[in-house]
């Protein structure tokens, strides 16, 4: 698990109650500086609610949070070295482009000609030079976006906030903001902190993500950490396409374990030290991209196999997807890459196939969620 | 675009028409009829006008004094109740528009509750409370502030107490609806941003609620320069505003003629200042595109 070696910030015990119901559960987080941090969860999971602590809205009701050494717990929001973008964006209506993005430093009092220089840099890094005049409501969804980051960006802050940030955006655009986002993310150094429901705009953007739920987060780690290493089902659930087999603990030995799954209907594979013991029952899981489908049975004796039936399969240009029948009535997901330029599929609906992959590729979810 | 068919056509007139003609009926030709009593003179017939036309009635408005001190002291009384109306009616409607969904409904029903009871009772309810044995008095008597009843009841004081108690709800309601819509992040974005609680209230929330105060400030302003029943149960006899004069002159006096000058004059000073409001939002909104 990686850690950075300097936590630039620091989150001990963060804990937020509504009445009975716990929406923050003691979190503890350390996140280096110019970090693109993603707190993943669905809705309702505290996401939210972590976040407005952090730029000041909600009051925890225990715990501390440190920027850059200085606990700011206890600071109002106009004092942090913090900015948010909204998931609404938040953009004054009532205020044109230019006037929007002035605002922060207005309240500081900053002298009109460093102000009017750092307005004209800002309008550069998100190109809005010809919308300066524009009210908010002549602009597309995009463009008010661009307008909320530059008017929380102006103030330089140390850590920016971001709640959504490509929610409400089409797909087209969605995919060019996030790459926008890094290289703005990059250029300035700032570390950002972002929330999302959107797995794949966690994926791509982020040097680590949390996964949370139930006020607590299950996992945090490096987007390939926790696609490939998920501890628990609810991590690998939430995160892709996962297959699971419920088994129980045969052998351990220095190589992995071995788990005789009635659902698989046969003994599958996993590498690696895990903390299970013998007659435990525990779940193998594996992802449908590390499944071969072949018609005859695979060669390699150290290949994890079972026998199947094509149920159901989509042909998405790019990728198949199938669903395959076990012989247990299992139904499991596989997808491969088409390779090959073929007018034929090479497997129709209802052939009987070897489904198969490398024990090195089966996953040991030992957390029970 | 398709030609409309003859009956598409009719239909289409028709649905127009029909606002139309009921500003007509009831707007335009009463307003036509008083401006035409305006101009009689008084005379001992029925009906109680003659068929001349002078500018008399107004010549003798502009050049009366009492007249002239009677608009002013509505104009007073109906601005200062609409002042008051909004800074009670701004918090409370800020308050109801942040409260949550299932309060939000109990607190809405509360601020309508009282038009459940005749408007007559309410401020029948009034001169209980602020006459010399009323309750205010006696409690102030009782816990010994003071020692003689102090002369509340039919002075201007209890008609600005009236008009502010009366109109209350419709300063409310419109600067509800507007703060029930504003995006509460507007705020948190301005406090991010560095505002402080009350910086932001005026960057913010005070411009994006401007529609519901103007909404307000008319619906109190407007009837309450023209309210009869509250300066007649609650004012004194010297406490004229000018809907009780109007009254008294109609009635009374049976001068038609001259009642129906004042209520032109009325009319005039209130469509004004209207008119001038609306173009001037006009003109904003242009210059904003």
């Amino acid at each position: 698990m990686s850690k950075p070696d300097d936590a630039f910030i620091r989150i001990r015990g963060l804990t937020k109650h509504f009445g009975d119901f716990v929406a923050v559960d003691k979190v503890d987080l350390d996140i280096g500086r110019g970090e693109l941090f993603s707190i993943l969860g669905g809705s309702g999971c505290g996401k939210t609610t972590l976040l407005r602590m952090m730029a000041g809205f909600e009051a925890p009701t225990a715990g501390s949070i440190e920027i850059d050494g200085v606990d700011i717990t206890a600071v109002p929001p106009y004092d942090r070295p913090v900015n948010m973008m909204f998931q609404s964006y938040a953009v004054f209506p009532h205020m044109t482009v230019e006037k929007n993005i002035a605002y922060g430093l207005r309240k500081e009092n900053t002298p009109t000609a460093e102000l009017k220089k750092r307005v004209d840099e800002m309008l550069d890094l998100v190109q809005l030079g010809d919308f300066r005049t524009r009210k908010p409501d002549q602009l597309s969804g995009g463009q008010q976006q661009r307008v909320a980051l530059a008017r929380a960006l102006i103030k330089e802050p140390k850590v920016l906030l971001l709640d959504e940030p490509l929610a409400a955006l089409d797909k087209k655009l969605r995919e060019h903001t996030q790459f926008e986002l890094m290289n703005i993310q990059d250029e300035l150094g700032i570390t950002f902190v972002v929330v999302t429901h959107d797995q794949e705009e966690a994926m791509t953007l982020s040097t680590r993500i949390a996964v949370m739920e139930e006020g607590r987060f299950l996992q945090v780690g490096k987007p390939m950490e926790i696609y490939e290493y998920p501890r628990s089902r609810f991590v690998a659930d939430f995160i892709g396409t996962i297959n699971t087999f419920d088994g129980k603990v045969v052998a351990v030995d220095a190589d992995g374990i071995s788990v005789d799954s009635a659902e698989a209907g046969t003994t599958l594979a996993a590498l690696g030290e895990h903390a299970v013991a013998v007659g435990q029952t525990t779940c193998i899981a594996v992802r449908p991209e590390k499944i071969f489908i072949s018609r005859d049975e695979p060669e390699d004796p150290d290949d994890i196999r079972m026998k199947g039936v094509v149920d159901d399969l989509g042909y998405l240009g790019n990728l198949s997807l199938y669903r395959v029948r076990l012989e247990s009535g299992k139904i499991i997901h596989v997808s491969q890459q088409n390779r090959h330029r073929s007018a034929k599929r090479f497997v129709e609906w209802e052939d009987e196939i070897w489904v198969s992959w490398r024990p090195r590729s089966s996953i040991v979810l030992t957390e029970e969620s | 675009m398709q030609l409309l068919s003859k009956k598409d056509l009719f239909w289409r007139r028709f649905t127009v028409a029909v606002p139309y003609l009921w500003l007509v009926v009831f707007f335009a030709l009463p307003f036509i009829i008083i401006l035409k009593i305006s101009l009689a003179d008084p005379i001992m017939a029925r009906p109680p006008f003659s068929q001349t036309v002078s500018a008399d009635n107004f010549i003798f408005l502009l050049g009366d004094k009492l007249y002239a001190i009677t608009y002013l002291r509505s104009i007073l009384l109906a601005a200062s109740a609409t002042v008051l109306c909004l800074l009670l009616g701004f918090p409370m409607a800020y308050g109801i528009a942040r409260s949550a969904p299932a309060v939000r409904s109990v607190l809405l029903l509360l601020i309508v509750l009282p038009f459940w009871i005749s408007f007559l009772l309410r401020v029948y309810a009034w001169m209980g409370l602020l006459n010399n044995y009323g309750v205010i008095n006696n409690s102030l008597i009782w816990l010994g502030v003071i020692d003689q009843p102090i002369q509340i009841m039919y002075t201007d004081f209890a008609i600005f107490i009236g008009l502010t108690y009366s109109y209350l709800p419709f300063m409310i309601l419109p600067l509800y609806a507007t703060l029930e819509r504003m995006d509460h992040d507007l705020v948190d974005a301005a406090l991010d941003l560095g505002a402080s609680k009350t910086a932001a209230f005026w960057d913010i929330t005070w411009p994006l609620a401007r529609a519901g105060v103007i909404a307000g400030c008319l619906l109190v302003f407007i009837p309450a320069m023209g309210e009869y029943v509250i300066p007649y149960l609650l004012g004194g006899p010297e406490s004229l505003m000018i809907g009780r004069v109007l009254f008294d002159e109609f009635y009374f006096n049976r001068d038609w003629p001259l009642a129906s000058a004042v209520a032109i004059m009325l009319l005039l000073i209130l469509v004004v200042p209207i008119v001038f409001l609306q173009k001037n939002q006009a003109r904003e909104a242009e210059s904003a595109t």
